[in-house]
């Protein structure tokens, strides 16, 4: 039997799919092991650089990706907070924080010192309108650093919303949800700051616990 | 079979060109093309997996049987497409992030898919890869275009950011065309998009439609000619 009749049989279209599927998974394996590595260190050193940007200076001499920990929310969910220490005086923490906003969540890194001053704030994920929404970005505009220095008593409750709210954060013309889901996520790391600062500087690191 | 090279060039930047005449894969066009410099780089990074794509499909035309080819093309362009996004991100992590959101939507572009069937099943292996390479090269032609104009019109900058694509040699790019322009947001929106490919398709139209008047012109009195 040559080639062009064992085409015909249908025992071939099947071998034909299972070693196609065969190859690919095998090839789609060998990418991922090949890579996995070099993917971790350039997402540890995207972490490492996003942390920078919300501590000042010198204000830390760990290294805040082993000075990790994990707490749960409220809603279950669960964060990671990076601690900052100079010579082992705690001097601040790092933690994720999210807001729902125009197209998906908006995620943010925020720093806040040991008395729950605001460090600085970077939005690090977001899908919000190329040209409105995305001015939130330190990339497109000065707005993110209006965060820098204020906390929970300065501007108090009433005044943690955008100037359309009463608030006394800027909004942008034609985008309010999206400054507004901002605001609201930073108010909420805040609040996740002060309900756990007893426990943040204490609790065991992650990493260390591990090795 | 001999291959006709520059037919394969007019027909991927002109002719047959993926968005303008063929109008296929405009997800990703509608979908990155808010400035020059993201309409560069998935044209970029799409002709990148056309070619390749073209090439491992011609190199296996001759196991793949009709009858179950779409799934194997299928699954050959995904495996592709994401080794592409592995490897991006581990090698050229820079440019990932700012590439990253375009390469998935690689799969869903039919014109991959398109080539896969009509050129590369039924051509040599470097025939195809060329028809990748111009097929490519048309389609990034494209969105940079419709990208150029939604920025200018939208925001009044040409290639913003193109140095955190090509890196900062490509810095004098970024040109503002109109310093301190409000921006027209509906360019930038879909609608924009869409209104843009509009006003090209019909250009192209026009412009093809006079060329056939002339030839026909041309044809019809060959005295006036001679």
């Amino acid at each position: 039997m040559n080639f062009e009749q064992l085409r015909e049989k249908i025992g071939y279209h099947s071998v034909l799919l299972g070693v196609i599927g065969l190859a690919t998974s095998a090839a789609l394996a060998l990418a991922n092991h090949s890579t996995l590595d070099s993917i971790r260190a350039a997402e540890a050193q995207d972490l490492q650089n996003s942390l920078k940007q919300v501590l000042p200076d010198g204000l830390a001499d760990n290294d805040l990706l082993k000075d990790a920990t994990e707490f749960t929310r409220d809603d279950g969910s669960k964060v990671t907070v990076y601690r900052a220490r100079l010579g082992g005086d705690p001097k601040g923490a790092v933690f994720k924080v999210a807001g729902r906003g125009y197209a998906g969540d908006v995620v943010a890194l925020m720093g806040v010192d040991v008395t729950g001053r605001i460090l600085g704030v970077r939005v690090i994920k977001h899908q919000e309108t190329p040209g409105l929404g995305d001015k939130i970005e330190i990339s497109k505009g000065r707005w993110i650093t209006a965060f820098d220095g204020k906390s929970l008593a300065e501007p108090d409750t009433a005044h943690w919303g955008v100037k359309k709210d009463g608030g006394i954060f800027d909004q942008f013309a034609g985008a309010t949800i999206t400054p507004r889901a901002v605001v609201k996520a930073v108010k909420g790391g805040l609040d996740f700051y002060a309900a756990h600062k007893s426990e943040i500087f204490t609790k065991p690191a992650l990493v260390a616990a591990k090795e | 079979m001999t291959t006709n090279y520059r037919e394969i060039a007019a027909n991927g930047l002109w002719d047959q060109n993926v968005v303008f005449a063929q109008v296929l894969g405009l997800c990703p066009t509608m979908a990155v093309t808010t400035s020059g410099t993201n309409g560069l780089g998935m044209g970029l990074a799409t002709m990148a997996v056309l070619i390749a794509s073209n090439i491992i499909i011609s190199s296996v035309r001759m196991f793949v049987t009709p009858q179950v080819r779409i799934p194997v093309y299928i699954v050959l362009i995904a495996t592709l497409v994401t080794i592409v996004d592995l490897v991006m991100n581990a090698f050229m992590h820079d440019l990932y992030k700012v590439l990253g959101m375009f390469i998935a939507l690689i799969v869903v572009n039919c014109a991959v898919l398109g080539r896969a069937e009509a050129f590369a099943a039924r051509n040599t292996v470097v025939a195809s890869a060329a028809d990748g390479l111009f097929m490519g090269l048309g389609f990034t032609l494209a969105l940079v275009v419709i990208g150029l104009i939604r920025e200018l019109v939208g925001t009044g900058t040409l290639f913003s950011q193109a140095s955190l694509l090509l890196g900062p040699a490509f810095s004098f790019l970024e040109i503002t065309v109109l310093p301190g322009y409000g921006g027209t947001l509906l360019m930038i929106l879909p609608p924009g998009g869409f209104a843009v490919l509009g006003l090209l398709l019909a250009a192209r139209q026009y412009m093809e439609h006079r060329i056939a008047q002339r030839e026909e012109a041309a044809s019809a009195s060959p005295l006036a000619t001679a």
